[in-house]
């Protein structure tokens, strides 16, 4: 029984959700191969191939794979799933847009977000925002799952897989590609990040968003996250939004700035390793999932930290 | 054009969900139950088609118990004409759902269907996508902007690490992400007249489809608690604490 990884990548560089999703890949087959589709990503094959325990690397390369257009990238790997007995994404916006069309067109239901493969046919997942687990088990013939990647380990470096090419099958029929408005930065990415520095709405507008958090993050060479209610407000991008609605991320440290933790929040955040609530409301649920809490107002605290910080 | 809009009665997202002792689910007795957020994202912005001139007709359609007639009328309410509500008390999973929703879109031939991107129960993100394949219409999900002409929809999508605009031929299928719309507050006015409003009941039979779950849960528990640490007078031992957790 072989297993398929679909690897994620902003086109230069694997991103180490790759290599979680072959760890959980791993717990369901011996036999794993990744798929890195794009368009000029020989450099992100190479490094996938590099991951250990992984059997051979498949690389399709168009200029339509490269817009990442669910139809085509659900096609090209509808094409390959006879081989395999596994489908396993990173649940990432990506793969979260054309996974269910894979388990659609094998007639099989989506394993959405697996934190746990507990054998070849049982995966524990969130529900209702992550404040229950749900073990379900399937006796369906092929799996289809987008993996949570914060809930594995990266598999480690050192494997040396062999890298082949594959077509490109041209796919979408009513879908036209216009533009695509990506936000480019010096920071690392929420999802890899090992600090997350994060702002709420207490910051009260976009300037003492970017004044406060800024600083901090890149201080601590930091990325920058928000509560939905700061996104909401305006003062910081949708992508920076860390809850249920926006990203699940597991840092090694997690500094929440001004946020008072909402259910929404809590269920994007709480798996990191050490979580760090600084706001003036001695009462804030964030102060119950936090294992460092500083009542303070941000407006003194943040200069303090940043003056501690040497 | 045409637009059909499924709703789906989940648990308020406002309520605090409680796992069952007997570990068989969460506790959904007594309690309040209210339309899919991502749902209400869908009918409002189905609504503002209708009073742009764009949409002529919209039809809500739930597949639940008896009580997700509620569910439809909130949605009559906000702006649909009409509801279907396929009448079961089985936990219908996405890929049945889409089977039933493609045999609706059979019967209705809307140009367009407009749903929530997931359900806050079980949060698959995948009945939407599901859908597509199944009817070969084309996809847009997670839409912050959604423009309709010339027999196209314009869709600005919530991708990682920014946006994506789409144009997908109608017919097609679009799921909401949060940012697309406010929906509005129901009026008294506008409740007494969605009340009148035509509500069609069917059965799971009358599509043909099989729902049986392909899925056995085999528990559901609460997720592991996280205690409060403890409290720092001042920046210097927060940092302080930071170095010793080695985490700085």
């Amino acid at each position: 029984m072989a297993a398929l990884v679909i690897a994620d990548h902003d086109g230069a560089h694997l991103r180490d959700t790759t290599h979680k999703t072959v760890t959980a890949a791993l717990a369901l087959s011996s036999e794993v191969d990744v798929l890195v589709y794009g368009e000029g990503v020989k450099a992100v094959a190479d490094a996938a191939a590099n991951i250990a325990g992984v059997r051979k690397v498949l690389v399709a390369e168009s200029a339509d794979l490269k817009q990442d257009i669910a139809e085509d990238v659900a096609a090209l790997i509808i094409g390959l799933a006879a081989n395999y007995d596994a489908i396993a994404i990173p649940a990432s916006a990506s793969g979260k847009n054309f996974a269910p069309r894979i388990a659609a067109a094998l007639d099989v239901s989506l394993l959405s977000d697996v934190i746990e493969v507990v054998d070849g046919s049982t995966f524990v997942r969130p529900i209702y925002a992550g404040n229950a687990l749900e073990t379900v088990q399937t006796s369906e013939a092929k799996k289809v799952l987008t993996v949570r990647t914060t809930a594995f380990k990266a598999a480690a470096e050192g494997g040396s897989a062999s890298v082949e090419t594959i077509a490109a099958p041209a796919a979408r029929a009513g879908t036209r590609f216009i533009s695509e408005e990506k936000v480019t930065s010096d920071r690392p990415e929420l999802g890899a990040a090992k600090i997350i520095v994060s702002g709420g709405r207490a910051l009260g507008s976009k300037e003492e968003f970017d004044a406060v958090i800024d600083p901090l993050a890149d201080k601590l060479g930091a990325a920058v996250g928000a509560s939905r209610a700061a996104v909401d407000a305006g003062y910081a991008p949708n992508d920076y939004q860390v809850g249920q609605t926006g990203k699940v991320v597991a840092p090694e440290l997690y500094i929440a700035v001004g946020i008072s933790g909402a259910i929404q929040h809590l269920a994007g955040m709480k798996d990191s390793k050490v979580i760090v609530a600084i706001n003036k409301d001695p009462e804030a649920p964030i102060f119950s999932v936090a294992d460092y809490g500083l009542v303070a107002d941000y407006k003194t605290a943040v200069p303090d930290l940043m003056k501690a910080l040497g | 054009m045409k637009i059909l809009v499924p709703v789906k009665r989940v648990l308020d997202y406002n309520v605090k969900v409680r796992v069952k002792s007997d570990q068989s689910g969460v506790d959904l007795a007594n309690v309040k139950m209210s339309m899919n957020p991502f749902d209400e994202i869908a009918v409002e912005e189905a609504t503002r088609l209708k009073e742009k001139g764009v949409a002529t007709e919209i039809v809500a359609v739930s597949i639940g118990p008896a009580q997700a007639k509620d569910t439809i009328i909130t949605a009559l309410t906000i702006g649909a004409d009409r509801g279907i509500l396929i009448q079961t008390d089985q936990d219908v999973e996405p890929l049945a759902v889409a089977k039933l929703l493609k045999a609706v879109a059979e019967t209705e031939k809307p140009d367009l269907i407009i749903m929530g991107k997931q359900a806050i129960d079980g949060d698959n993100n995948a009945t939407g996508q599901m859908l597509s394949t199944l009817l070969d219409w084309p996809q847009a999900t997670f839409a912050s902007k959604v423009v309709v002409e010339n027999g196209e929809a314009q869709v600005t999508r919530e991708v990682d690490g920014g946006l994506q605009t789409l144009g997908v031929k109608l017919p097609a299928v679009i799921t909401t992400d949060l940012r697309l719309n406010e929906p509005r507050y129901a009026s008294l006015p506008n409740i007494m007249k969605a009340k009148k409003k035509p509500l069609e009941t069917k059965t799971v039979a009358d599509y043909g489809v099989d729902v049986t779950p392909r899925l056995k849960v085999m528990k559901v528990t609460e997720p592991p608690k996280r205690s409060a640490g403890k409290k720092v007078a001042d920046a210097a031992e927060l940092v302080a604490n930071l170095k010793s957790a080695g985490v700085l």
